[in-house]
């Protein structure tokens, strides 16, 4: 069945991966971006010379007033949103005793309230159609806790209880809510690390490598298909045996 | 608007919006009891009501909708002021 999914932050790295899986299964995909507008418009070009149909959609996730105006854009154009991956995600990483409260707000901000501001707009239209996958990209860095990190883990730790609260409260219209969350993936968010941290890192990864945006992608797309429907609730990890 | 109209219009949404029973909807059923809507259902009665309408409901009224009667009472209260 072809559904409407709208993912966030899909101009580059995991989203973008992202809106092309959910797009190979014949959905209609949403590109989100906030300040990538050419990226967004290739993703949306590879979608259409592959058959398929998107829509770029500007926004700032973490505004309550931008986020409305682009569901009601997509909606406009697509139809209700049904599939709603919340990936968006920045980090500002510093040591505790270095971290501004800046820091702290914006990095929640991004991560979380997004998911927040996207879902209860989602859920209008899904609790209508009586189904709906809403899929929120977390982080190991939200189960394990990673130094330098506070504000980052707090928003995707943040996101684990946000989705297990959702999931209890529409279960029963048919909604599922779920969290993928990646370990250390090859993205523009992982570029900026530095030989030794990724040599330390690939250490304590059992398949020995990073994985690739894609892989998170095919996590997510399973969970959006009708043959997850009885999986609500749950964190799943694509990290390679990180936390074994 | 008159009452019997709202009447009309909102056992149309109650049906169609909310997959209430047609023959158990009067004003005096009670949404919980006589209805069986549980706390979301109550959301989405309100979200209908409002799309239906036009109108704002704010959840200090909404606690005092129990009954098909007193949202039609509201409603009606709200397009006559
Ligand atoms: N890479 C990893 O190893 C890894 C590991 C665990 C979890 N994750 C999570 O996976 C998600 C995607 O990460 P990534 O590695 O693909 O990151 P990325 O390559 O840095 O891409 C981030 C995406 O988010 C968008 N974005 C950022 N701020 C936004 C805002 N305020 N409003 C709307 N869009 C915004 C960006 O769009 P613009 O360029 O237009 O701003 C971009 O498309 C994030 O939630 C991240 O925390 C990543």
């Amino acid at each position: 069945m072809v559904r409407t999914a709208l993912v966030t932050g899909a101009s580059r790295g995991i989203g973008r991966a992202i809106a092309f899986a959910l797009a190979r299964d014949g959905h209609q995909v949403g590109v989100n971006f906030s300040s990538s507008s050419g990226p967004a418009a290739d993703v949306v070009a590879e979608i259409e010379a592959a058959g398929g149909k998107a829509i770029a959609l500007g926004a700032d996730v973490s505004d309550a007033a931008a986020v409305d105006a682009m569901f009601t854009e997509a909606a406009a154009q697509l139809g209700p949103v049904e599939i709603l991956v919340n990936n968006a995600g920045i980090t500002a990483d510093n040591l505790l005793l270095r971290m501004t409260p800046e820091d702290f707000d914006r990095v929640l901000a991004v991560n979380l309230r997004s998911a927040f501001l996207c879902s209860r707009l989602a859920v209008k239209a899904m609790l209508r159609a009586r189904w709906g996958r809403i899929i929120s990209i977390a982080s190991v860095a939200g189960i394990a806790g990673n130094p330098g990190q506070a504000n980052y883990a707090a928003s995707k730790a943040g996101l684990i209880g946000f989705t297990k609260s959702v999931a209890k409260e529409v279960g029963s219209r048919g909604i599922t809510a779920n969290v993928v969350a990646p370990g250390f993936i090859n993205t523009d968010m992982t570029e900026g690390l530095g030989a030794e941290v990724k040599e330390s890192v690939l250490g304590s990864i059992s398949l020995g490598r990073f994985g690739e945006a894609a892989e998170v992608a095919a996590a997510v797309a399973f969970l959006a298909s009708e043959a997850a429907g009885y999986i609500t609730g749950q964190v799943l990890a694509v990290e390679g045996g990180l936390a074994l | 608007m008159e009452k019997t109209e709202i009447e009309t219009r909102l056992r149309d949404v109650l049906v169609s919006e909310l997959g209430l029973d047609a023959d158990k909807i009067n004003r005096s059923a009670n949404f919980e009891t006589d209805l069986d809507v549980d706390s979301l259902g109550v959301v989405e009665l309100l979200m209908a009501m409002e799309d239906e309408f036009g109108v704002k409901i704010p959840d200090d009224e909404a606690e005092h909708i129990h009954t098909v009667g007193e949202a039609i009472d509201l409603v009606h209260g709200k397009l006559n002021v």
